[in-house]
């Protein structure tokens, strides 16, 4: 009954989905107050019924309903409860439900938080972000339908796969999606604008919070699965430029671009087309990303299940949307940037390098993902591109970003004065070289020209980024707003992130050793040794755990317990690692195979600084918060901001 | 600056721009393409250049061989018409086994023995490398098909 219950309310929520993506967009068209009016209250039905959708599927794990063949294929009773509803996500078809219910409800907060946006232009974005949903859930009712019954009914179900039981792996996939669809919003107020022809600074200050919010979201799902493959999948490897990862990256790189952008067009009316191209391609890169992931042309541990039809009717549905919004740019764009000049040496320029530089970045990419799969199907040969390639072409853009960057971010706009920045810059570009020079060589030692290079280019943006707060601590500059202090935090976070990889990629080592018991091995500075193994006995896994201690100079360190599990349902051994985590370094140590004479392999890793790519992903993350907490976004427009503004007074006196 | 200048000064560098990073692409890309082989491609020719590249298929049943106490290893990875054998130092993935796909990223070490730097075997039980399952069904081995999908 309950599964009925879903799929019903799914085809209602496609309707209404119809009514939300139709009706406002003809009715804005053709001054029709009426159809205009359908909008909120059919995004919020839209959200509803696809919640109690969702539920219903959630529901059908939480009691194990094995007779609904989605369930049967991605849970067990011995599966705890948190992973049985983590296991809405774990498959294709829930995953996709997901994906619904999330674009879902980026239209009602739309709805709802969008009061001081004129009705026609909040009409065609509802209108839009209805059309993308009904797309969407026509894609799960046809293709992919979760709520598929199971006959016979299996006594137990095919449980999660292992390597998805993990709390990281839990949230995962819901926060990489609100980042995905997220961006979306972007994509409507884009086609919003094109289809009623004005694309203004006000507009643009309406889009900014929703983008960069997205933004957020897509920064934090990609951190989490990184530090998921980290600990979980990879054997220490945080990053493997594997096509899943790309898809995720690329628009994650248009929309750092579409952030910088809005600002310009926000700030000075200025680079509009620019913008309105970034949260196209931003989108359809999450859109090709889904189909990449989704159609089976890729097989990694993301790609579900490989069907042509799913594949052939994802790529006609980006094509419509991505040609759509592409014919109705070009019918719009050569309309719209009237010319407002700017020097050289402005904040307009350095903001219009960093977008082409992370184009490029993201292009490049984009080339490399998709030249094997191009060669593939023209039967030219199974090729691979591995990381070397995407590592040369994304260091070439971002090594003179992040310099432009740390300057770009004390330049102001229209026209700068360079002897001004020189002036200003001076102290910090001291500080940097020689932290980013001496410290490293002292602790570390010398490595190569591109690690001191990365050290400096870290050093580089955290100092700069530090200037105007610590001259504002120091009671000589200007009050920081909130918009400014989150982008210096996101910068300072990129800096941190930059320090990071540069150290664990050029010091990290990493050994497979045989150790037998009772002996030990040195890595780095560490002493490891193996004092033996055990059987132990998990919920629905049965585990080898290694007992390995560590001192260092004589002193104990920590005790480390890597496991081997075997998971009963699936009968797939699993490789559990155990990882000492410090500020400054990360030991990590992988169990390998039982080598028949009391000895065991293991897979040790010292990465020092690892910590400060976490660590700084999540302060981009929080400049983002700070940022879209901004007062001036809370304001109403111009027209009738003077209300809003008396009215805070007043409460606050 | 006049807008028509500025405009030419940024298509100029916009275009200088995608070309260098175009160039250094696909200059990167040349080195860093692996070619796909099955053994049986390997043993005709194909992969005398010396350079590494990427052997794929299933391990052979009973072809796991590793000295006792010793981190070196040996087994053989088959197409069912050929199969070559690989040797490696180090420890292969949980789901590394007899009868499994499996991926070897190294070069040849004369005519008949693979020397992997680094061995890649799938994620959960069923799954199988893209490149092994397209293989196999084209040499049409009908109960190793279990290509359809994964179940997770």
């Amino acid at each position: 009954m309950i599964p009925e219950i879903g799929l019903l309310s799914l085809i209602i929520a496609l309707c209404l989905a119809f009514a939300q993506g139709i009706l406002p967009l003809v009715g804005a068209q053709t001054g029709k107050p009426a159809w205009v009016a359908v909008a909120i209250p059919a995004a919020a039905g839209h959200a509803v019924f696809v919640a109690i959708s969702f539920i219903s599927l959630t529901w059908s794990f939480i009691a194990s309903d094995f007779s609904v063949w989605y369930v049967a294929m991605n849970s067990n009773t011995e599966l705890p409860l948190m992973y049985r509803i983590a296991a809405v996500w774990g498959g294709h078809e829930g995953s996709l439900l997901l994906w619904v219910l999330l674009l879902a409800f980026w239209a009602l907060a739309v709805a709802a938080f969008s009061r001081g946006i004129p009705t026609l232009l909040r009409a065609r974005i509802l209108g839009v972000m209805g059309l993308i949903s009904a797309g969407f859930m026509m894609f799960v009712l046809f293709t992919s339908n979760p709520f598929l019954r199971l006959f016979p009914v299996p006594l137990n179900g095919n449980d999660l796969n292992p390597l998805l039981q993990d709390p990281a792996m839990a949230f995962h996939p819901p926060l990489l999606y609100t980042g995905y669809v997220g961006f979306s919003v972007a994509f409507a107020f884009a086609v919003a604008a094109m289809l009623s022809g004005t694309i203004d600074r006000q507009w643009a200050r309406w889009a900014r919070p929703w983008t960069t919010m997205a933004w957020m979201f897509l920064t934090a799902g990609i951190v989490l699965g990184s530090w998921w493959a980290y600990y979980e999948l990879g054997w220490g490897g945080w990053w493997f430029w594997d096509p899943v990862e790309n898809a995720s990256f690329m628009p994650w790189l248009l929309g750092t671009a579409l952030i910088h952008s809005l600002a310009v067009t926000e700030k000075r009316g200025l680079f509009k087309s620019v913008t309105l191209l970034l949260a196209i391609g931003a989108f359809s890169l999450s859109l090709l990303g889904t189909f990449l992931v989704r159609s089976g042309v890729l097989v990694s541990v993301h790609a579900f299940a490989s069907d042509p039809t799913r594949g052939l009717f994802i790529l006609i549905y980006l094509a419509v949307v991505v040609g759509g919004a592409l014919s109705l740019y070009a019918w719009r764009a050569p309309n719209l940037d009237k010319e407002v000049g700017f020097k050289p040496f402005s904040r307009e320029t350095f903001l219009l390098l960093n977008n082409i530089l992370l184009t490029a970045a993201a292009g490049l990419i984009l080339l490399g993902t998709l030249y094997p799969l191009v060669l593939d199907a023209m039967n030219l040969g199974k090729i691979s591109v591995g990381p070397p390639y995407f590592e040369t072409v994304f260091i070439i853009p971002m090594l003179p970003m992040v310099v432009l960057m740390g300057v770009g971010m004390h330049t102001v706009w229209r026209s700068a004065s360079a002897t001004d920045v020189m002036r200003r810059l001076r102290m910090a570009v001291i500080i940097t070289v020689l932290s980013g020079i001496v410290i490293p060589v002292l602790v570390w030692g010398w490595n190569s020209l591109l690690t001191v290079v990365g050290f400096v280019a870290g050093a580089w943006l955290i100092v700069s980024s530090l200037i105007d707060p610590v001259r504002r601590m120091m009671g000589k500059g200007p009050r920081i707003t909130r918009g400014m202090a989150g982008m210096q935090i996101a910068h300072l976070g990129l800096g941190l992130c930059v320090l990071g990889i540069t150290a664990t990629t050029s010091f990290n080592i990493e050994t497979d050793q045989r150790i037998v018991r009772g002996e030990s091995v040195v890595v780095g500075d560490y002493t490891i040794t193996f004092d033996g193994v055990q059987m132990v006995n998990g919920p629905n896994y049965q585990a080898i755990r290694a007992d390995m201690s560590v001192t260092r100079a004589g002193q104990p360190v920590t005790v480390l317990h890597p496991e081997k599990r075997v998971y009963a349902v699936q009968d797939s051994p699993m490789t559990e690692a155990a990882i000492d985590s410090k500020l400054n370094r990360d030991l990590f140590i992988a169990m390998g195979d039982d080598l028949g004479d009391g000895s065991w392999s293991f897979r040790i890793q010292y990465k020092p600084l690892i910590s400060f790519l976490w660590l700084g992903s999540i302060v981009m993350v929080l400049g983002g918060i700070v940022s879209v907490t901004d007062r001036r976004y809370r304001l109403a427009a111009p027209a009738t901001r003077q209300a809003p503004v008396q009215a805070a007074t007043v409460k606050s006196t | 600056m006049t807008p028509r200048r500025r405009r030419m000064v940024i298509v100029g560098a916009i275009f200088l721009g995608v070309a260098t990073a175009v160039t250094l692409g696909l200059q990167g890309m040349q080195e860093s393409m692996l070619y796909f082989r099955s053994p049986t491609e390997v043993l005709s020719g194909e992969a005398a250049d010396g350079r590494d590249f990427r052997l794929g298929g299933m391990v052979r049943e009973g072809s796991v061989e590793r000295l006792t106490g010793d981190l070196e290893m040996s087994f053989d990875i088959t197409d069912f018409e050929n199969s070559i054998t690989v040797r490696y130092t180090g420890i292969t993935p949980a789901l590394f086994g007899e009868g499994q796909g499996v991926i070897a990223i190294g070069r040849m070490e004369g005519n008949s023995v693979f020397r992997a730097r680094e061995v890649l075997a799938k994620h959960d039980e069923n799954y199988m490398p893209v490149e092994v399952a397209d293989m196999l069904a084209q040499q049409q081995q009908p109960e190793e098909l279990s290509t359809e999908s994964s179940t997770n």
